[in-house]
């Protein structure tokens, strides 16, 4: 038996927050970003409270529950709507909480020439009660409210500008792209009830030997579609380039850190399912691994400096994903890389934010060039999260990633040396990629075009990070130390402490090797971007560099096989409806309406034609009655 | 004298009058005609009565003189009111009644 805990303060004091800053409206203009971002330190504050609570427990009565109330009833079908503190659900409160915070800091200058930051601040805390939601339920049901909840402020924070067109276009992309997901998602609950009789996490992971592998493998698929939709992964995951519609803080904070990884949470948190169904585990594996390619590759192409770093989002949680699906060993690692991740990618994000605001919200890295003379801190920051995320040592990519590729080579066989090849090969596109968003924003001739100078952004902006900056140096090593993350999930993740019999590579090789390939990217983007640049793209390049800037066609791809056709149907379907339905409605109508027409001019006022009438029916009873009875 | 040759009188007559009230625009006339055509049912009426050897016909023949002195009456009462009014007694004037 589970103890209990006051955990719902997690969700109510953000969604509270919401709450009052939406209904209060324009009232709340000269107060509200303080108060959502005061509501999230608290907030943060809770988790970390929690968090040193659960550390002072011992292993096996860590996690904690609390039951809200009972939500649905019916007969032997029981929800609860609880709430479940575990070891793996503190990591995401505290990186929601953490990383929210910080972006709240950061966003009260960011947004300050906006009208709207009220609202903008109650999305924000919206998304974090939701995203909390969505890892502190303790079923599946409770973790799908939390679910379409970040979905929707994802979609209200991307199409936070929406009086440009392209930028509703691509909130509606993303929901409807998030939707496909979803539907996986709800399919998975309705094929565990009907297998399990439940949808707790703890009631199914006692029930797995009961299933047969039939019935795994489909939840297990549906599972991944679910976290192929929420996580931005093949063939789901042409939204992510354009959600970067959004300001750039939710880009960090949505977009990179927390909600796009709800996916690797939802894999890891199924984990009793996937380590029996080998053919979803292979499925994941594939989806990870061809994600981290595409996304790399992507990222070569992106003038955007946005959609380059989302191409990289893409690519990290690939890796992610890929980790997940190594079985029971995985697990923690993909957690680990998660969190690392978070860090350095939401202080590039940060910093890509910086620069726009000091660059008047360009974002075409062509036009950027030399930025790091005018804004030293940002580009210090950069770096650093650059550093963490091409994996050089000591910075924290290097902990997460290297263990991934390591874990990859593991899996033994040719599955294993696909893996790690692939994982290598998208180190280096990585170095690759990265070292030439840093060369064209920071380094290089000034290509801006105007007389302004860039300058530095606010200490607002500078403090949330260089906290996160911090956090690239040294999480990866305190989350390894001893392995301390790794033990700390086995718990939830590897309850029977497996690990490799046998190591393919030793683990000095590995990184050794991983070394390489990113001396080799950085080399090349170095040696292919080093002196000074065009302002504008290249028109002449290579056929996989015109793919790569067109998202390598998904976007085409979706069009012609989902779109077109979609949209044929439904102008075929409304063609059908207005001839057959409307048409018979209509016709009743126009055949009433002709034969009133005709019908009045009998009625002409004129008395002998009456009589007439009179007359000829009179005759024509007369006649039908003696035919009748002659 | 056959008893039938007054049910051909009275179709005969029957006839006058429907197609007097089909062709004449002269509002009495039509009345008048009107007239005819009772008249010559109730000359039917009466033939009935005698082929069958009861009163029903004659009584009925009654019934329809009582209702054609009321129709004289409210009917010249119309055409007199209209003829003051449009100074003409015609039907084919007074067809203001239609869509």
């Amino acid at each position: 038996m589970l103890t209990s805990a006051n955990l719902v303060w997690l969700i109510a004091l953000p969604l509270f927050s919401s709450a009052i800053l939406l209904l209060a409206g324009k009232r709340s203009n000269s107060w509200g970003h303080v108060m959502a971002t005061i509501v999230s330190a608290c907030t943060f504050t809770v988790g970390a409270v929690e968090f040193f609570a659960m550390q002072g427990r011992a292993e096996e009565s860590r996690a904690v529950t609390q039951k809200l109330f009972t939500w649905i009833s019916v007969g032997s079908f029981n929800v609860d709507a609880s709430l479940l503190l575990d070891q793996l659900s503190i990591c995401f409160v505290l990186l929601i909480t953490g990383v929210g915070t910080l972006i709240h800091i950061y966003s009260i200058a960011y947004m300050s020439h906006d009208l709207d930051r009220r609202r903008f601040f109650a999305y924000l805390n919206f998304f974090i009660a939701a995203m909390l939601l969505l890892v502190l339920g303790d079923s599946y049901l409770n973790l799908y409210v939390g679910w379409e909840g970040v979905g929707l402020a994802s979609y209200l924070l991307i199409g936070f500008w929406n009086q440009k067109p392209t930028y509703a276009t691509a909130a509606k992309k993303a929901f409807i792209a998030n939707r496909v997901g979803d539907v996986g998602l709800s399919l998975a609950i309705m094929i565990a009830f009907a297998t399990f009789g439940d949808v707790s996490f703890a009631g199914i992971k006692d029930q797995t030997e009961n299933a047969s592998s039939t019935q795994l493998t489909a939840i297990g698929l549906m599972l991944l579609l679910a976290a192929c939709g929420k996580s931005a992964q093949f063939p789901l995951q042409s939204w992510l380039g354009d959600a970067m519609a959004g300001p750039t803080p939710v880009s960090a904070l949505i977009h990179a850190a927390t909600m796009v990884t709800a996916g690797v949470y939802l894999i890891t948190r199924s984990n009793f399912i996937f380590d029996e169904a080998p053919i979803a585990q292979m499925m994941v594996l594939i989806i990870g691994g061809v994600t981290l390619l595409f996304g790399a590759i992507i990222g070569t192409a992106k003038d955007d400096i946005k959609k380059a770093l989302a191409a990289s989002t893409m690519s990290q949680i690939g890796y992610m994903i890929l980790a997940t699906g190594l079985g029971p060993i995985g697990y923690a690692f993909a957690i680990m890389h998660l969190l690392t991740h978070g860090f350095f990618k939401a202080s590039m994000f940060l910093g890509a934010g910086s620069v726009m605001h000091g660059m008047k919200d360009e974002v075409n890295m062509r036009k950027f060039g030399g930025v790091g003379k005018f804004m030293p801190i940002t580009a210090l920051t950069f770096g650093l999260g650059y550093l963490a995320i091409i994996g050089v040592p000591p910075f924290a990519g290097f902990y997460s990633k290297d263990k991934i590729i390591e874990t990859a080579f593991n899996a033994g066989g040719i599955k294993g040396i696909t893996l790690g090849l692939a994982t290598l090969l998208g180190a280096m596109i990585t170095a690759f990629y990265m070292t030439r968003v840093v060369i064209l924003t920071f380094f290089g001739n000034e290509r801006w075009g105007h007389k302004d100078e860039p300058h530095e952004s606010p200490a607002l902006m500078l403090i949330p990070i260089g906290l996160l900056s911090v956090g690239s140096i040294a999480s990866g090593f305190i989350l390894s130390k001893g392995e301390g993350l790794v033990h700390w999930l086995e718990p939830i993740v590897n309850p029977l402490k497996e690990h490799h019999a046998e190591e393919f590579l030793p683990p000095i090789v590995v990184s050794a090797m991983t070394l390489l390939v990113v001396i080799i990217g950085v080399s090349i983007a170095v040696v292919k971007y080093r002196g000074d640049q065009l302002a504008i793209a290249p028109a002449k390049v290579s056929l996989l560099t015109k793919a790569a800037r067109r998202d390598l066609f998904q976007d085409d791809l979706n069009e012609v096989v989902f779109m077109r056709p979609g949209q044929s149907l439904v102008s075929n379907l409304l063609n059908l409806d207005y001839l057959i339905i409307d048409g018979l409605v209509r016709a009743v109508g126009s055949v009433s309406i002709t034969a009133g027409s005709k019908l009045r001019t009998l009625q002409n006022g004129y008395v002998r034609s009456y009589a007439l009438m009179t007359v000829i029916g009179a005759l024509a009873l007369l006649t039908v009655i003696w035919a009748v009875t002659a | 004298m056959a008893i039938a040759n007054y049910l051909y009188l009275s179709a005969i007559l029957f006839t006058i009058g429907a197609i007097g009230v089909v062709v004449r625009r002269n509002a009495i006339v039509v009345f008048m005609c009107i007239e005819l055509m009772l008249n010559a049912a109730n000359l039917a009426f009466v033939t009935f009565a005698r082929i069958n050897g009861n009163l029903d016909g004659q009584v009925v023949a009654f019934f329809t003189m009582v209702v054609a002195a009321c129709e004289v009456v409210v009917g010249l009462a119309i055409i007199v009111t209209i003829y003051r009014s449009r100074r003409s007694a015609s039907v084919d004037d007074a067809s203001l009644l239609k869509l």
